[in-house]
């Protein structure tokens, strides 16, 4: 259970990156798991350049890893808007998606080739935790670092749920989503917004990649493509440009696995995830949370 | 109206979509606190020029000059800070926010501090709006998204309002209503007007001066009771008797 909203949390998050970038450009961005892989692989690499110094006070060497986690995945997200998918905007719908699947097979394999094929391994940062119950044998307990994963995907939804419905940004992040040229004409500058979108993205996939990170203490290459999958699943689930439909649903397919795993045999745990995906397309075709579209225009 | 320089000044403007001419050297000029009515049948190109105005799609020749200075090729997003507003085709309010975050888009481009007193002034030209703040714009009725559209083009304080058919789809009482409205804005704020309307005899009435756009390039122009008198334009546009 508890391992089940861990995981959902990290599959929210990056689901929100996948929900914030449709919502306002019609796109999946299909290089966003790979987005998520490269924040984990700076949060290790930081963590292991700070490892000498040793943890003295494991916030604030989660606090600079986070920071520098975030830099660069940010200018990845960036980048990649550049020059991947903005010289694409308004050519054919299929495009900028090849590109996408171009960009996340490029990451991966310029990853493989710098960091090799083999686990990273890190130390644990943060340990201990609190018994819950316990009952015949039978000890349930919750981390001081799931404690802290819950918590902060909470405060990270409720920021950015506060930010697209509530300040001026976020409106223009909408109103790029439903008419990008009545936008301009009221001042908004669509290309930075666009970008920005894409930044916002890749910071809460840097977020989800600390958090693999620190939860599992091993990351590879390869986790961005399974993870990026599940995490779209989550997203399309949920309803697709739906921000809490996002993290619903990444909450769901965590459940799902963990309680999958605990009854049944581990290897269909993803046939179960994606079993129920396509049973929640056919009866509501616009997910969970996502919007019936009748208006008038 | 004979103010030393335009406001707004069209100069053998070019404008095409791919193949298609809609704009071949249209020439107009606006002068600082006129209402100009700009009038053609379906397809003259009348919404094309007020877009190229703002430059989407971009003038392919000619030169627009505004206050003095030449925005030909300027971002589209900097035209509201200039103080160019428009009030498009089809209205285009955004569906999915309210009526409240509509005209806060608006603003978008404006300072902050003049929200609230631009917000009241909207309302009490549109008192609709005010009852429907919170309401989603897409599920509001043609005349209210048009109320709608015009008051979110007033949020960012225009110098130059750029009207494309605002009586479209209007019942009569309506678009006496919208028309006395842009009189208003234009008499009491000094707003200059450049509205688009198939609604000729309105218009013409309306305005100070007019042109007729035919086949994407200027026809004829002159103060809008000349051409209400115009036995051509009378012909063309004012068939079946508007009134
Ligand atoms: N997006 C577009 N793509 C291709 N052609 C277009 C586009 N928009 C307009 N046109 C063409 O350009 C010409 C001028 O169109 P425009 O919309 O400016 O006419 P209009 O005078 O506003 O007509 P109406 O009174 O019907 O609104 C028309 O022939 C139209 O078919
Ligand atoms: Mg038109």
């Amino acid at each position: 259970m508890i391992n089940g909203l861990t995981l959902g949390a990290i599959y929210g998050l990056i689901a929100i990156g996948y929900t914030m970038v449709y919502g306002i450009i019609g796109m999946i961005n299909f290089a966003h798991g790979e987005v998520y892989m490269i924040g984990a692989f700076i949060s290790v690499i930081t963590f292991t350049i700070l490892g000498p110094f040793g943890f003295a006070s494991p916030v604030l060497a989660i606090v600079v890893v986070l920071m520098v986690a975030l830099v660069f995945t940010s200018v990845y997200g960036w980048t990649v808007e550049r020059i991947a998918y903005r010289p694409l905007r308004g050519s054919f719908r299929l495009a900028p998606l090849i590109s996408a699947i171009g960009v996340s097979i490029f990451l991966q394999n310029y990853v493989h080739m710098l960091q090799g094929a083999k686990m990273k391994p890190v130390q644990p940062v943060v340990r201990g935790g609190f018994v819950l119950a316990e009952e015949g044998g039978f000890v349930v307990q919750i981390t001081y670092l799931q404690i802290g994963i819950i918590a902060a995907t909470l405060v990270l939804m409720a920021g950015f749920t506060l930010l697209i419905h509530r300040t001026s940004l976020g409106r223009s992040q909408r109103a790029c989503e439903q008419d990008r040229k009545m936008a301009a004409l009221l001042g908004v500058n669509v290309d930075r917004t666009i970008s920005l979108t894409f930044v916002m993205g890749a910071a809460l996939a840097a977020v989800a990649g600390l958090i693999f990170t620190l939860y599992y203490g091993a990351v590879d290459f390869f986790i961005g493509f399974l993870a990026g999958l599940k995490a779209f699943t989550a997203a399309v689930l949920g309803g697709i440009g739906s921000l809490p439909g996002a993290m619903l649903g990444g909450v769901l397919i965590g459940l799902i696995e963990a309680f999958w795993s605990a009854h049944f045999p581990i290897a269909y745990k993803d046939v179960a995830v994606f079993g129920i995906l396509v049973i929640v397309l056919i009866f509501r075709p616009t997910g969970l949370l996502g919007r019936p579209d009748i208006e008038k225009v | 109206m004979t103010a030393a320089r335009p406001l707004l000044s069209v100069q053998d403007v070019k404008a095409n979509y791919g193949p298609v001419e809609a704009l071949r050297g249209v020439s107009l000029d606006v002068f600082p606190g006129e209402i100009v009515a700009l009038i053609g049948a379906n397809g003259a190109g009348k919404s094309t020029l007020l877009m190229t105005i703002c430059g989407d799609p971009r003038a392919s020749a000619g030169r627009v000059v505004y206050d003095g200075a030449e925005i030909t090729n300027t971002p589209l997003h900097e035209m509201v800070r200039l103080g160019i507003a428009q009030s498009p085709e089809g209205r285009r309010i955004f569906p999915r926010m309210s009526v409240l975050e509509n005209l806060q888009m608006g603003a978008f481009a404006g300072d902050p501090a003049n929200f609230g007193g631009d917000l009241d002034r909207v309302f009490r030209l549109f008192p609709r709006l005010a009852e429907r703040r919170d309401q989603r714009a897409g599920t509001m009725s043609g005349g209210e998204q048009q109320m709608l559209a015009i008051g979110r083009a007033l949020m960012s304080r225009p110098r130059l309002l750029l009207l494309d058919e605002p009586s479209l789809g209007l019942a009569p009482l309506l678009v006496a209503q919208i028309f006395a409205t842009i009189k208003e804005i234009n008499r009491s704020e000094g707003v200059t007007v450049l509205l688009v309307e198939q609604n000729a005899y309105h218009a013409l009435r309306l305005a100070h001066r007019g042109y007729v756009l035919v086949n994407g390039s200027i026809r004829m122009s002159g103060a809008g009771s000349d051409l209400l008198a115009n036995p051509d334009v009378q012909k063309a546009y004012l068939a079946g008797g508007h009134h």
